[in-house]
């Protein structure tokens, strides 16, 4: 492409006071890793590669489905079934020829995430769960990498940049935030509390927006703030964050250490759990002498009509244990993270006295299988 | 009287409604057991508190007309 060409595509950023030239040039000189190629991944990579950055590089290990399409719109009914990072490769090529792709099919862990990151300038994190949450963190931290953050549940959104070079500091971390990873289940993912598709259309602008001034220099970005936004009141709320004396402490020490640290066992209940798929389910349910426990909150769907249960939600199981009077206790959910970490604190609370179970990928694919063996 | 305005984010939204107000809490740690109280589910859930809009990581004083903001961490994407 001559310059003509560029000039001509960047027009409207080119003539913006207080952009240019030079901040055009600046985008074109950076490199920027987007973990996540879903809700958020997809507005961001759009915004970014339109505006011109120069190399990017996009983690995710997850296939197009369906159910993505409402949220994810890089995506087609043709792509269901292929990798993620392919078709958005295939459709940013086609927006902007111009910037460099590096493609990684693989799910980000503590062992590949120093070598992935350290190829880049900025790290922008759009993931959809705790463990990479904390994970791309500590490493952004070990490597001294700018992170765009911004995460999404239900009707609220949160953006921040995290760990810029300020001065002589760096700003507050996600860790300062929140100190210590939630285990599975004790927070709603979206699968299981379902999301509008607008909400990462909006918060995954907001990150590419932020991306870009921190790239270019152009306004102030979110370091040592918190933003959250509220789409069904239109509320916004920012934070600022202080820093905390004991975050450095709770950060592996070196790239070494990183790659020792099991971050889905910090972010998940470990294998206490006993799991059950839909057959043995199906088993114990004729057999009549469980308890089924439907863990999720009050009004959640589909309503479960086919077998009978109880319902206490996971926030209030302890309190309600003994209502369980059965020496046998099965729980679920929507997918199966909630109803392991009731099972969790079911089993620690009754120890061996009692069997617990928790139905394997919650009451959606098990309803999914039953209209199969239908 | 003190007047303290709390507010909800998230999942908390759920539990306890997205603000209300307390009088006579004169610190976090006393409004976090008050709230507790009023709302039990509220003790199972991971939040982070601010003051006035600055996150707080002790337990802080709390001054008339000041609002306190409970925020869970989200992971969605």
């Amino acid at each position: 492409m001559n310059n003509d060409q560029l000039y001509e595509r960047y027009q409207r950023q080119l003539i913006l006071q207080g952009f240019g030239a030079e901040a055009q040039q600046k985008l074109l000189s950076a490199s920027i890793l987007v973990i996540g190629a879903g809700g958020l991944g997809c507005p961001l990579l759009q915004y970014l590669v339109a505006a011109g950055l120069g190399s990017i590089g996009i983690v995710d290990d997850d296939v197009v489905s369906l159910s993505n399409l409402h949220r994810q719109v890089l995506y087609n009914v043709q792509m269901i079934g292929r990798p993620k990072t392919d078709c958005a490769v295939e459709v940013l090529r086609q927006l902007n020829p111009q910037v460099k792709f590096t493609v990684y099919n693989e799910r980000l862990t503590n062992k590949n995430a120093a070598t992935i990151l350290s190829a880049f300038d900025v790290v922008v994190d759009g993931s959809d769960n705790f463990a990479t949450r904390y994970l791309v963190n500590d490493a952004c931290l070990l490597l001294n990498k700018p992170l765009v953050y911004g995460a999404i549940s239900q009707y609220e959104g949160q953006v921040a940049v995290f760990n810029v070079q300020q001065n002589s500091e760096r700003s507050a971390n996600y860790r300062d935030l929140f100190p210590h990873p939630p285990k599975e289940g004790e927070v709603l993912n979206c699968a299981e509390a379902g999301v509008l598709g607008v909400l990462p259309g909006i918060i995954g602008s907001m990150m590419a927006n932020e991306t870009i001034k921190l790239v270019t220099g152009t306004g102030t970005v979110l370091a040592n703030k918190l933003f959250t936004y509220n789409t069904l009141n239109n509320q916004t709320y920012e934070l600022e964050l202080s820093k905390r004396s004991e975050t450095m402490s709770l950060i592996p020490a070196t790239i070494d250490a990183l790659q020792q640290t099991d971050y889905e066992w910090l972010c998940s209940t470990a294998s206490l759990v006993n799991e059950i798929d839909a057959t043995v389910f199906n088993e114990l349910i004729a057999e009549g002498k469980t308890a089924i426990v439907d863990v999720r909150e009050k009004d959640e769907q589909p309503v479960v009509t086919e077998f009978s249960h109880i319902q206490i939600s996971l926030s209030q199981l302890q309190q309600h244990a003994s209502w369980l009077t059965e020496d046998t206790i099965i729980v679920f959910c929507q997918t199966g993270k909630r109803s392991a970490a009731a099972a969790k604190q079911l089993t620690e609370l009754f120890s061996s006295s009692k069997k617990i179970y928790s139905l394997k990928g919650g009451i959606q694919q098990w309803m999914q299988q039953q209209k199969q063996t239908v | 009287m003190m007047r303290v305005e709390v507010l909800f984010f998230g999942k908390l939204v759920d539990i306890a409604g997205a603000s209300l107000v307390l009088n006579n809490v004169t610190s976090t740690d006393e409004l976090l057991e008050q709230l507790r109280l009023q709302y039990p589910p509220l003790a199972a859930e991971k939040f982070i508190m601010a003051v006035d809009k600055k996150t707080i990581s002790i337990n802080t004083s709390l001054t008339d007309n000041c609002t306190v903001a409970l925020l869970p961490p989200f992971s969605g994407g």
